[in-house]
């Protein structure tokens, strides 16, 4: 048989020696012309890489290194070779980080080679999410700090070699020469090339300022690009191993559904099968070949005991709504909020709901496992390679020490999709076999038994003076949550590890919520229209005195996990729609309405922009001169500090309503933002665009749905989103530099903001308000039929 | 033409598959969808499994000028025919016009709805080279790109669409 060899790749030859299973770091930089010495992944887990901006970036962070040859390594030739522990999802920061490193130590882009997330390798980075890896790596701290350090360090050096003062030093192309004799000059390779640093990274060490910025800030070519447009590219899907055999997983039937008998009789004899492997209610085929596997999958007798039962998805929301018991937050409490309310001029109230949403990636999840001797290899498309490598352990009975989990890219993921659970399963198959193991789940093992994103109830009420402003907030909403990512300690959090007999985070019920200690808006809960006001200190955007912010969570149903702007997006959904309502009971412009509310400059200042981009009309909404027939069009504003501190966003979307058929078209939208310095102008609007049509395609159709048993969407017929073609709505990005902030996140802003947005414009062009997320032809009826 | 052998209950069959213009026999079982011979015995990386069931366009690959999906196309149909997967239109050297306009217009984030995307534009503008806009679109309307990189794939392929009629 001829057989193709078709693993390019764009590091060719580092990803030949980086596929060769338990390779040494050392090993690798010898095969790659790299250098490797000192490293060390004892980084002080500590304040001196520069503290992450907030509480959630710190849980994502990992230990970083403070080992300067644990980030950056020179050879002889002066080549630059990097290791950082954020991958590339699809998101561009590959690219990113690859300007970060030419910027910072003045090389070409192409002369620097950059290797992410492989536990053997680079440094413990953590969990590339929630929007931190531009926080993380871009600012006074890890990568950016590393870089910094060895720029200054090899300065240094050529100062003292060549007997000129640094200051009198100029560096191009990886050469340090004097400015007043050029022929005075020395190279990184003749001053390191070949030896570490042996040094700690510098906590001092000076970022080079960004208006001397060449490099970064500029528009990159993403680097992966020509490979994946050629399918030279490995995907996770991709990889082969020698001796690979390939396995399929039995999911149960019905949600809390538990083995009572595997009949390994009923696959005997099909072509290929190697092994049945069943360990408590994880149950999985191994074949020679893929195809094998999956039809051995499909015969296997499994008798199961009945699921726990699920309440009706038509109440479901009633249900959250009730729920107990309760785990009570308060992000905010002014204790002043009914009483306001009680004097107010008029009091506007709203619901809102926001269903389970699936990751939904386009490939369903795939890793591949050699677990041999005591010893495992895991090619896995995780976020989270060191804590994986932690779970991994737990999984397969084994020291942490002896688990490498090595990042390839799968299918964009947009939070925990079935990556880290698949990797679970090809271990266990392997484990079992002892040989090289390759699953790739089903369509519907991926869709049933995912981390979906939260369903949300909100209550919103708010009180208005005489004179049109906002004297009281009151949100108070219901989520359900079930396991999440599973950290360094937690394998039950996602579907394998429950069944192979781990628990998943307790819940810890809380009634009623403690006072907050400090304004912690994390999850975008609070409006940015209020004060935040905790023990004397106001760390709100707003103007709003009398707040409260209360939240219940509830034991879920479903696996849930964060999902691209988890939580803040289904909090923008609520706080915006409802800020619009707020203003049109006020009849008051909606963007006039929200800039009098705020007073954090960087907020107003992309809301202004995104205004002006569109040419907004300042008017109250609805339009005026509504006709209840025919084609109706409008446009709307939505707008939040993602994460309370990560991204500025605002957007304006102009739609389209059918008013006999219900049907939504989203026709522009505009989007402005900020996230500090910005690295990759156009990375940055390919992430926005790509967000903001995500966003479109969850408002206006995606909602997880189930019977009394078990998740009935379970391929693209029945969790149908939006496709290519026809309904692509013209977007438009303002794209606001901050040269002198700090780097913020960019990936999760603006998909925040687009169920209000588009909410907010149907009200505007109809006088209708939709309330329920996905806005369906049948939702947008109803509320049509509901106007006064 | 294919030699069929009868092996422990199942049927195995010699087939002879012609590829980006070259010969393969593989030794499979005649219903396999030809996507796993593809990424398995021949160990392709273009055509990729989304779905399995003819819905997301992931796993398409061109078979006599058509763009079809090698999920739910059992191996032993196209034996002989010519089949192209993106690997075949061209290399990171030399990409085709269709993959360099997705390279200019940086239309791809996590790729793995590429060769979906590109395959089913380049078949359908192949047979219908004078196609509008409009047509365009209702042609791409059953391929899925979660990461929505939609507009950006749209003008990569209006950009070759473009040149194809100049
Ligand atoms: S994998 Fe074939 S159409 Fe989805
Ligand atoms: S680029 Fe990720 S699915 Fe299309």
């Amino acid at each position: 048989m001829n057989r193709l060899n078709t693993r390019k790749g764009w590091t060719p030859e580092a990803l030949a020696a980086l596929e060769k299973a338990r390779v040494s770091r050392r090993d690798f930089i010898k095969g790659s012309g790299a250098l490797l010495v000192g490293f060390s992944m004892a980084g002080l887990a500590g304040q001196w890489l520069g503290s992450p901006r907030s509480a959630a970036a710190q849980s994502l962070a990992g230990a970083g290194s403070n080992q300067l040859d644990s980030w950056i390594a020179i050879a002889a030739d002066g080549n630059v070779t990097a290791y950082a522990g954020k991958c590339e999802l699809g998101q561009g920061i590959f690219t990113a980080q690859t300007q970060l490193i030419a910027e910072e130590l003045t090389v070409p882009f192409d002369r620097v080679k950059l290797f992410v997330c492989d536990t053997a390798l680079t440094p413990d980075q953590g969990t590339t999410s929630g929007a931190q890896s531009h926080p993380t790596n871009f600012n006074q701290g890890n990568l950016a700090l590393a870089c910094a350090t060895a720029r200054e360090t090899l300065l240094e050096r050529a100062s003292a070699r060549l007997g000129v003062p640094g200051d009198q030093l100029v560096v191009s192309d990886g050469v340090i020469s004097a400015k007043a004799d050029p022929s005075k000059k020395v190279s990184y390779g003749e001053l390191v090339g070949g030896k570490p640093f042996a040094i700690r990274v510098n906590p001092g060490a000076k970022r080079k300022p960004a208006s001397e910025w060449t490099v970064l800030g500029k528009p990159a070519r993403r680097v992966e690009l020509p490979a994946l447009a050629t399918a030279s590219f490995e995907h996770v899907q991709n990889v082969r191993v020698p001796g690979m055999l390939h396995g399929q997983v039995v999911r149960p039937p019905a949600v809390g559904a538990t083995v009572v008998s595997v009949d390994e009789n009923s696959v005997h004899g099909l072509p290929g099968v190697v092994k049945v492997v069943v360990k408590k209610n994880f149950v999985g085929v191994v074949a020679e070949k893929p195809w094998q596997a999956l039809q051995a999958a499909n015969k296997l007798k499994v008798t199961w005991t009945p699921g726990v039962g699920l309440p009706s998805h038509g109440t479901f929301y009633e249900h959250l709504r009730n729920q107990k018991p309760t785990r009570d937050t308060l992000v905010v409490d002014s204790k002043d909020v009914e009483e306001k309310l009680g004097s107010s001029a008029k009091v506007v109230k709203a619901t809102y709901h926001y269903p389970y949403q699936m990751h939904g990636s386009v490939g369903s999840s795939c890793a591949v496992a050699d677990v041999q001797a005591g010893k495992a290899t895991v090619w896995s498309p995780t976020q989270a390679v060191y804590p994986l490598k932690s779970t991994l352990a737990m999984v397969l009975g084994m020291p942490p020490e002896n688990v490498r989990v090595i990042f390839r890219m799968g299918s964009g993921c947009y939070g925990i999709n079935g990556a880290d659970t698949v990797s679970y399963d090809a271990a266990l198959l392997s484990q079992a076999v002892g040989k090289p193991v390759r699953v790739q789940l089903t369509r519907k093992d991926e869709m049933a038994w995912e981390n979906y994103g939260f369903p949300f109830v909100f209550d919103q009420r708010a009180g208005v003076d005489a004179d049109g402003n906002i004297v009281a907030w009151s949100h108070e909403s219901w989520f359900a949550s079930l396991g999440s990512r599973p950290g360094t300690t937690t394998p039950g959090n996602v579907v394998t590890g429950l069944l192979v007999g781990f628990e998943p985070a307790e819940f810890k019920a809380r009634t009623p919520a403690p006072d907050p200690t400090e304004f912690d808006n994390r999850l975008s809960a609070a409006p940015p229209y209020v004060t935040g006001c905790v023990n004397g200190k106001c760390e709100g955007l707003g103007t709003v005195a009398s707040q409260r912010v209360l939240t219940h969570e509830v034991r879920s149903l479903f696996w849930t996990g964060p999902l691209r702007a988890p939580s803040r997006l289904q909090n923008t959904f609520a706080n915006e729609s409802f800020m619009d309502e707020v203003a049109a009971a006020a009849q008051q412009d909606p963007v006039a309405f929200r800039l009098r509310h705020l007073r954090d400059p960087r907020l107003m200042e992309v809301v202004k922009s995104a205004a002006k981009a569109a040419n907004w009309a300042a008017r109250p909404s609805p339009r005026p001169g509504i006709r209840r027939t025919g084609v109706a069009a409008g446009r709307g504003v939505s707008c939040v500090l993602y994460g309370g501190d990560n991204g500025y966003v605002a957007m304006i979307a102009e739609v389209e309503v059918n008013q006999a058929t219900g049907g939504v078209a989203v026709k522009r939208l505009v989007l402005a933002s900020d996230c500090g310095p910005i690295s990759n102008p156009d990375g940055l609007r390919n992430q926005m665009e790509g967000a903001a049509l995500q966003g479109v395609s969850r408002t206006l159709l995606e909602e997880v749905t189930w019977d009394n048993q078990k998740v009935t969407s379970i391929d693209w017929k029945t969790y149908p989103p939006l496709f290519l073609g026809p309904d692509v709505p013209k977007i438009e990005t303002v794209l606001i530099n901050q040269p002198n902030e700090q780097a913020m996140g960019a990936g999760e802003t603006a998909i925040s903001v687009v169920a209000a947005a588009i909410a907010n414009a149907i009200f505007d062009a109809t006088g209708a308000r939709v309330r329920q997320v996905p806005f369906t032809p049948e939702r947008v009826k109803a509320a049509l039929s509901a106007r006064a | 033409m294919a030699r069929t052998i009868e092996r422990e209950g199942s049927v195995m069959s010699v087939l002879n598959l012609k590829v980006n213009g070259r010969s393969h026999s593989v030794d499979v079982d005649p219903a396999t969808p030809l996507l796993y011979v593809l990424s398995d015995d021949l160990g392709l990386h273009g055509p990729k499994f989304g779905c399995g069931l003819g819905q997301c366009g992931a796993c398409t690959v061109i078979v006599g000028g058509q763009a079809i999906r090698s999920c739910s196309t059992p191996v032993s149909t196209v034996a002989g025919a010519e089949i192209t997967t993106l690997e075949g239109l061209g290399t990171i050297e030399k990409p085709h016009p269709l993959q360099k306009a997705f390279i200019e217009e940086q239309a791809i984030q996590c790729g793995f709805c590429a060769n979906g995307v590109i395959l089913t534009a380049k078949a359908f503008l192949d047979r219908n080279p004078k196609a509008t806009e409009e047509q365009i679109r209702q042609a791409m309307s059953g391929v899925l790109c979660r990461c929505y990189t939609n507009t950006r794939m749209m003008a990569a392929i209006q950009r070759y669409a473009k040149e194809v009629r100049a």
